[in-house]
């Protein structure tokens, strides 16, 4: 196993190495250089002073020519500048570093994300499982009909709904807004849990079809009749034999649906007034405060490719003939 | 006389469909000696498989209808709950697929499809269904199965995963071992040497085998009764010997006589002309009439049944013995040329 799975390790890792440098190249494109007008206008944010705007220039080297440019924006990212490590700057809208806040709400926004994942996978893959194993009973078409629902259901929409009965109504759980678990887990866990509802019913329903098909297809397979025909209980033959087939595409999915999220899930953290990545990128782009947009922006990207990378290594161990190709 | 290993009494699958119910196995009776190997042949959709895949109720339940009683030592196996099949499963009677390319779990090591088995009828430690898997894979003939053991079916070529297959099927010393077309994806030199491992194996350890293929030349090296199906019916049943050197059932005879030799000569297959009928819907006499080269009239009006030639031979054909004698040559010039 070492050997093929240490080339593949070494090759994906040199692959993601090179996309990162790639996506630095393209983000610097992209902010500095194809906008027509002054770059520093730009970054500036509105009605800038003209001390304001010379500042702007010194500070990411607008003065040098355009590959100038680019190190010292590569010189910043990697080795940090007078506000922290990596080099993101300083809002000029705010009067704000970006580096202190971007942890600050990044944090916030995994917490989001990863409470939502776990608890999306914890629902959609037993009714997926459930669904198959059951295909064409009862509970497949209540939880088919159920998922469509949560699909076409506006996340706005089902956000504010439960906040409306859990919280103005029943009373059950306190406001919006963040409550760090350090501070009180309790507080924490009651200000998260509607954000993780809402989060994570969209996707149940998706991967619960999504697992519910990629079971049909396993439980067809020659393997599972092997399995069957060794005397394996129907529990192992489902939770282990089939289960672990299906769940494998499943790791792509989620690496891709989690990178989105990190920068995409404005709408829950704006209902739920949490200062995440989401709502924080919507505020730069209101604010036309172009530095805390190209930082998420530049987070993101790497944050997805960083996540592929980590889906393909599990992959990998999940499937070992990927190892070889 | 002792009870005999298997015995199948008048069994029927049937699978409703839209078009139609197909009959897949109509009234199949035969036993099989303890220690002995039965050669099941057919063509695809004589209902050989579908027999033996009822046997341990590994056919869909919403959808077979099945009847009769298929004994393993006397104990019906249809009848028995779902942990009780579960028990014999793997345990008592071993299973041998066709595709060891599809019917190993890709994603599980070697050792571990086959200790899992262990460890789920023995309850063995760990170590101790990985010590077995180890010594069993070895008596298939797999060098160095220590590493063997810890690789993937796909590192294992085909041979080597059809006695990966088998070592499953034996690992825990069954009484039977169903082999389904175990050697039809492979290669003819592999091919003889599987087939030599389950006969070797069957001679070994007394275990009983059903051997199920499309080609009689396949099981003609290992087989001592051979029972030929087709349009899930035996047409004919008998010791190996009575069936090589004196078939009575014209299809048999076909059979037979489409096995390539060199006394024919090269250039000339010969083959049964017409391809097997549809399961739904049969025609009411003889299912083979309409390619049969013997018909007579009664053929495709009245169902032959399965009758005594010898005292170990049986077959079902309405035609007289003296009408049907043909002689390989024969049922080239008969039977079409090609």
């Amino acid at each position: 196993m070492s050997h093929p799975m240490g080339r593949y390790l070494a090759k994906r890792l040199a692959w993601t190495v090179l996309v990162i440098a790639i996506v630095t190249f393209v983000t610097f494109v992209i902010f500095y250089v194809l906008p027509s007008g002054d770059p520093a206008l730009r970054f500036a944010g509105k009605q800038p002073t003209p001390q304001l705007l010379a500042q702007v220039r010194a500070d990411l080297g607008l003065d040098h020519n355009v590959i100038v440019q680019y190190l010292l924006y590569l010189k910043r990212l990697v080795l940090g500048d007078k506000y922290g490590w990596p080099g993101l700057g300083y809002s000029y809208s705010t009067g704000a570093a970006i580096e202190p806040q971007l942890w600050q709400r990044a944090l916030i926004t995994m917490q989001l994300i990863l409470g939502g994942a776990i608890l999306w996978l914890a629902i959609g893959i037993p009714v997926g499982v459930m669904s198959a194993v059951r295909a064409r009973s009862r509970f497949d078409r209540i939880s088919l009909v159920t998922g469509l629902v949560f699909m076409s259901t506006p996340v706005f929409w089902l956000g504010l709904v439960l906040l409306w009965l859990f919280w103005t109504t029943l009373g059950w759980l306190p406001g919006t807004g963040y409550v760090a678990f350090t501070t009180s887990p309790a507080s924490w866990a009651a200000h998260m849990v509607l954000p993780w509802i809402t989060l994570a019913l969209l996707f149940a329903a998706i991967y619960a079809r999504v697992i519910r098909s990629n079971m049909i297809d396993t439980l067809g397979a020659d393997y599972i009749r092997t399995a069957r025909a060794k005397g394996l209980s129907e529990r192992r033959v489902i939770g282990v034999h089939a289960l672990r087939a299906s769940l494998v595409p499943v790791i792509t999915l989620l690496a891709i649906d989690i990178g989105t999220l990190i920068g995409g899930t404005v709408i829950t953290e704006t209902v739920f007034n949490l200062q995440g990545l989401g709502s924080w990128v919507l505020q730069g782009a209101l604010n036309q405060d172009l530095p805390v947009t190209l930082a998420v922006t530049i987070v993101v990207t790497v944050v997805v490719t960083l996540l592929s990378l980590v889906a393909d290594i599990t992959y990998a161990y999940l499937d070992p003939r990927v190892r070889y190709k | 006389m002792s009870t005999p290993l298997l015995e199948i009494r008048e069994l029927s699958v049937r699978f409703p469909t839209a078009a139609g119910v197909v009959c897949a196995v109509d009234q199949l009776s035969c036993t099989l000696e303890h220690g002995q190997t039965l050669g099941v042949v057919g063509e695809s959709g004589s209902g050989k498989s579908v027999t033996f895949l009822a046997a341990l109720q590994l056919l869909p339940k919403a959808v077979a209808q099945i009847e009769g009683q298929i004994l393993l030592n006397g104990e019906d196996l249809l009848t028995r709950s779902a942990s009780q099949i579960q028990a014999i499963r793997g345990a008592r009677v071993g299973m041998i697929f066709q595709d060891p390319m599809s019917a190993l779990h890709p994603l599980m090591r070697i050792g571990d499809q086959i200790a899992e088995i262990v460890r789920a009828h023995t309850g063995a430690s760990r170590a101790d269904a990985h010590a077995r898997a180890i010594s069993v894979l070895r008596s298939v003939g797999i060098p160095n199965p220590d590493t063997r053991a810890r690789q993937y079916p796909h590192e294992l070529s085909g041979g080597m995963r059809q006695r990966v297959i088998i070592a499953m099927a034996i690992v825990l010393e069954p009484e039977l071992i169903i082999a389904d077309e175990p050697t039809t994806a492979l290669d003819t030199t592999v091919e003889a040497q599987i087939l030599e491992l389950i006969d070797e194996l069957k001679d070994r350890r007394g275990i009983g085998v059903v051997l199920v293929s499309h080609s009689l030349a396949t099981i003609s090296s290992v087989a001592d009764t051979v029972m030929v199906m087709y349009a899930g019916r035996v047409v004919e049943h008998g010791s190996a010997g009575e069936i090589f050197s004196d078939p009575t059932h014209p299809y048999t005879q076909g059979l037979l006589a489409s096995i390539p030799t060199i006394d024919h000569g090269r250039g000339h297959l010969v083959s049964i002309p017409g391809s097997p009928p549809s399961l739904i819907d049969l025609p009411a006499g003889c299912s083979f009439a309409p390619r049969c080269v013997a018909r007579i009239e009664t053929c495709t009006a009245e169902r032959p049944t399965l009758t005594a030639r010898t005292p170990t031979h049986v077959d079902a054909c309405l035609v007289p013995p003296s009408a049907r004698r043909i002689t390989p040559a024969a049922v080239a010039a008969g039977m079409g040329d090609q």
